[in-house]
């Protein structure tokens, strides 16, 4: 029988302990041993990382790191949830690049992050004061000595005219005191410490908030040291109201109070920036929908965008197909030297190949206007037509190569006897391509012709790089041109200029996201239908 | 199943890794700049420099280091970036204390709350009035000012041995270059336009900026227009969209255009090539003094500096010394923005010429409303070159502008 070396008898102790070093050996101890060092190391950050939070006080990042590692543990640690396993390192990319981005545009979506609201409440507050500070015109530089008693900072000041000693904290107006003098300066006085300077360097915070009274009349302003070593008095033109929560404006009484949009606004609208940052619910996306401005060029901007994706997708795809076909045709001659050409233009970086075309494209200086068109001045760039045309031929350009390696890929993996089969049937070159190639070759194509048009339709490097967008519409008050697609436009409406607007921004990228998301669903049950043929 | 457990614990730790990162950007806390602590008796200033310049600093900030025990950390970064990371990162807490910027950036940090007014005390005397002038928003100092920049004709000296004493001589002497593109390049243009009298914005009566006085619509601004449009497409050609900042180069290297309109940043590039270098004043098309922009670089303390004691000490009383602003000048070329620093670097002819039309110069406006302006300025001028009719385009420039400021 087969089984006759199978033992009777049960192994001995030795032959156990044979084959676990055996085992041993085989491999499994060392696996596991790489599986405690890897988990090891994650631990030791993950501790770390704890750590640093623990000590910044950032309680909930702290937690999920510590459900996350323990998570982590508990899965690896496991015989069993081999599932687990392979999921959650791909659920933890996914939540930290994708949820979490996404999660955070949309709540910028819904505020009025930019320009002027860029911080918090207090911040804003402490700002305005602090720039409404102003020197007193033509008062002289005060020598000054920071002293200390009981924890109260004084300033111990010289006056420059008289050189008499004066001493005055926050709540003391300065008065007359008698000093230690050091080379015309005071720098001591009985029951206060003298403060070494290295050590009034660390003070900026009691610094900032140490503002000696001239006088008793507030109207005589405050003397401040910024550096610690030279006073100078200062008169301050707001006045915040902690109880009421206004800014007052001590020149014109005018009184700024927060309105909640962000900002403190007087009676007739007047903002005083910086203003900090708030939710303002959907005001970005009625906005985006209803501002005259944004409205106009948005709707061009989203016309464009489609009309670019799916020109860029079908001529692409076209151009790419018909070279494959003809360099799938064994009869043709150096096929691979050919291939190698076709691919140049996908093995450069797109935004370099989109600048090199601007150069070309330059209507006086350009290569293509020079040498090819003998000196004729055609505005490649600047006329709003031709540009969308020079767009779309740059992106012919840089986008067949893909297609082309895509297509050549699919037809080969079309069986030849299919094509014999039709040939046999009588079929012509055009039948074989229109009813059998073709169908076959959009089973594997058509996901990628999606995934292609949700590309162009974010290609932002190309329209960067070749004409920002330009020529520019010039009735709109956001700088949009009439090659921006959207995400170029969005880039406009968040990052130039001066005034920036991410909760702008923002709410278009979730505009976009909602288009593109859109139809490409719809377009997966479709192309489910093409699936139906194999 | 074995071989994939390396795979998958790798990945654990990467994704462990960058769930981490993301605390730590999340996390704002005291990252830099020392605690608030006191007890503790030295503090860390925290600069963010243009890379270029970090080793002409270094000596200053070790000398100051020596002099005080303030350790000044240097961090050199990429100026394209520099602004906008340094608004978002103030008010999370993190940033540095000091940052090295332009002037133009002050309206924007300012209308963020991230920057700290500065006291220059009595030495604000001491600095070219026009860099004391553009460290100013809205009466109060902001920026320590280290060099000023302003553009100026380079002459190849070769081709044209004599300055030129008008515009329209400098032109019939033998090519003149600007900077242009597609959308205009009002910076470039500035002088001209000035020269027919129409500044963007009056001032008030501190000197600063007026955004409610756009100066842009005057008479002097319809007359610019008119000389825009007979220097553009239709005109004479010398003003042409189609040249950028390359293209105007490469013609001024080789010896096709003999005047250039362009800054400092050029000129290395221009003696470098072998070209007889001269630097003259702006010929104006008018008769009346072609003022360019100046730009003036500096130092900001942040908002939320833990340091500012220290940070404005470091700056006033330390990068504010002839001796370091001389050693900035060395790196970057740049007139200094300290009187007597500006006076021995004006040793060089080239700088003493940038000087002398430095001298005319005028702070570029740093107040928000000129984000309005830049919007559409550029566009309304390539437009004019390019053959629109100068008096609507101009107008329509104006009424974009007003609308938008308001």
């Amino acid at each position: 029988m087969t089984d006759t070396a199978e033992p009777t008898a049960p192994p001995t102790t030795r032959q156990r302990q044979a084959a676990k070093i055996a085992e041993a050996a085989s491999g499994p101890i060392g696996w596991t041993l790489l599986k405690i060092l890897l988990l090891a190391i994650v631990d030791a950050i993950a501790l770390y990382a704890a750590y640093v939070l623990f000590t910044h006080q950032e309680w909930l990042v702290l937690g999920i790191v510590v459900v996350v590692a323990a998570l982590v543990n508990w899965i690896y640690f496991s015989r069993k949830r081999v599932p687990a396993k392979y999921l959650t390192p791909g659920i933890i990319f996914l939540v930290v690049f994708q949820v979490f981005t996404l999660l955070y545009t949309g709540y910028i979506g819904f505020t009025n992050y930019g320009t002027g609201h860029n911080g918090t409440k207090e911040q804003a507050i402490s700002s305005l004061l602090a720039s409404a500070q102003e020197r007193v015109e033509d008062s002289p530089t005060y020598p000054v000595t920071v002293v200390e008693q009981f924890g109260t900072y004084g300033l111990l000041v010289t006056d420059p005219d008289t050189g008499d000693a004066l001493l005055g904290t926050a709540d003391q107006p300065l008065t007359e005191v008698d000093a230690e003098f050091a080379g015309g300066q005071a720098v001591g006085v009985d029951g206060w410490t003298t403060l070494p300077i290295a050590k009034v360097f660390t003070l900026s915070a009691e610094l900032e908030k140490l503002s000696v009274p001239f006088s008793d009349d507030p109207n005589d302003g405050s003397l401040r040291a910024p550096d610690g070593q030279k006073g100078y008095l200062y008169v301050s033109t707001l006045a915040y109201d902690a109880d009421a929560d206004t800014i007052t404006d001590t020149k014109n009484g005018t009184v700024y109070s927060d309105l909640g949009t962000g900002a403190f606004t007087s009676e007739d609208g007047e903002e005083l920036l910086p203003g900090w940052q708030t939710t303002v619910g959907f005001d970005n996306f009625v906005r985006a929908i209803s501002d005259q401005s944004i409205r106009g060029p948005l709707i061009s901007v989203t016309v464009w965008t489609f009309v670019f994706a799916l020109v860029s997708v079908a001529s692409t795809f076209f151009l790419g197909l018909l070279l494959a076909l003809v360099f799938n045709n064994t009869r043709m001659r150096f096929r691979n030297g050919y291939r190698i050409i076709l691919i140049l233009p996908y093995a450069f970086p797109a935004f370099l190949s989109a600048l090199v075309w601007a150069g070309m494209m330059n209507e006086s200086f350009g290569f293509i206007n020079q040498v090819l068109f003998g000196g004729a001045e055609i505005p490649w760039l600047t006329d709003p037509v031709l540009a969308k045309v020079s767009v779309l031929l740059v992106n012919l350009w840089l986008g067949f190569p893909y297609m082309f390696l895509v297509c050549m890929g699919a037809l080969q993996g079309i069986p030849s006897d299919v094509n014999e089969a039709a040939v046999m049937d009588g079929a012509n070159p055009w039948q074989i391509f229109r009813r059998i190639k073709l169908p076959l070759l959009l089973v594997t194509v058509a996901p990628l012709l999606i995934s292609s048009f949700a590309f162009n339709f974010n290609n932002f490097n190309l329209i960067y790089m070749l004409t920002n967008g330009g020529p520019r519409f010039d009735d709109v008050s956001i700088p949009v041109g009439h090659t921006d697609i959207l995400i170029s436009m969005v880039y406009k409406v968040a990052f130039t200029g001066q005034n920036r607007d991410y909760g702008l921004a923002s709410a278009f990228t979730i505009l976009i996201f909602i288009v593109v998301a859109t139809i490409s669903i719809i377009s997966f049950r479709k192309t489910k239908a093409l699936e139906e043929l194999n | 199943m074995k071989v994939n457990k390396r795979g998958i614990a790798a990945f654990g730790a990467i994704a462990v890794v960058s769930t981490l990162s993301l605390a730590g950007c999340a996390s704002g806390g005291t990252a830099d700049g020392g605690s608030s602590d006191g007890d503790k008796d030295a503090s860390t200033l925290t600069v963010w420099v243009d890379a270029e310049r970090v080793d002409a600093l270094q000596d200053a900030a070790d000398a100051y280091e020596k002099k005080t025990g303030v350790t000044v950390k240097l961090l050199g970064k990429s100026v394209d970036d520099m602004k906008d990371d340094f608004i978002q990162q103030v008010p999370t807490g993190k940033g540095p204390d000091i940052v090295m910027g332009a002037h133009d950036w002050l309206g924007e940090l300012s209308a963020n709350g991230v920057v700290a007014p500065l006291e220059l005390g009595d030495s604000a005397s001491d600095y070219l009035p026009v860099a004391l002038q553009a460290a100013t928003y809205d009466g109060t100092v902001y920026m320590l000012p280290y060099a000023v920049e302003n553009i100026a004709i380079l002459r190849n000296a070769d081709l044209a041995p004599e300055p030129a004493t008008s515009f329209d001589d400098m032109t019939a002497k033998g090519g003149f270059v600007v900077e242009q593109g597609a959308e205009g390049n009002p910076y470039h243009l500035y002088p001209f336009q000035t020269a027919f009298g129409a500044p963007v914005f009056g001032t008030d009566s501190s000197g600063s900026y007026d955004p409610a006085n756009l100066q842009l619509g005057s008479e002097g601004g319809f007359a610019f227009a008119d000389w825009l449009a007979a220097q553009g497409k239709n005109g004479t050609g010398v003003l042409n969209t189609d040249v950028d900042g390359e293209i105007a180069k490469q013609q001024f290297l080789d010896g096709k255009a003999a005047f250039w309109l362009t800054g400092p940043w050029n000129v290395g590039t221009a003696v470098d090539a072998g070209i007889n270098v001269a630097i003259d004043p702006i010929p104006s098309p008018s008769g009346q003094t072609a003022s360019p922009f100046a730009g003036v670089k500096g130092f900001f303390v942040s908002a939320e500096s833990k340091n500012k004691v220290a940070a404005n000490d470091f700056l006033v009383n330390y990068i504010g010394t002839e001796d370091v602003q001389l050693e900035l000048f060395k790196a970057g070329n740049v007139l200094p923005a300290l009187t007597a620093a500006a006076d021995s670097a004006a040793s060089d002819p080239i700088i003493a010429g940038f000087q002398a039309v430095g001298a005319d110069a005028v702070p570029m406006p740093a107040i928000p409303a000129m984000g309005s302006v830049w919007q559409f300025w550029g566009v309304a001028e390539a437009a004019i070159i390019n053959g629109a009719d100068p008096k609507a385009t101009w107008q329509k420039l104006v009424d974009d502008v007003t609308a938008a400021i308001k």
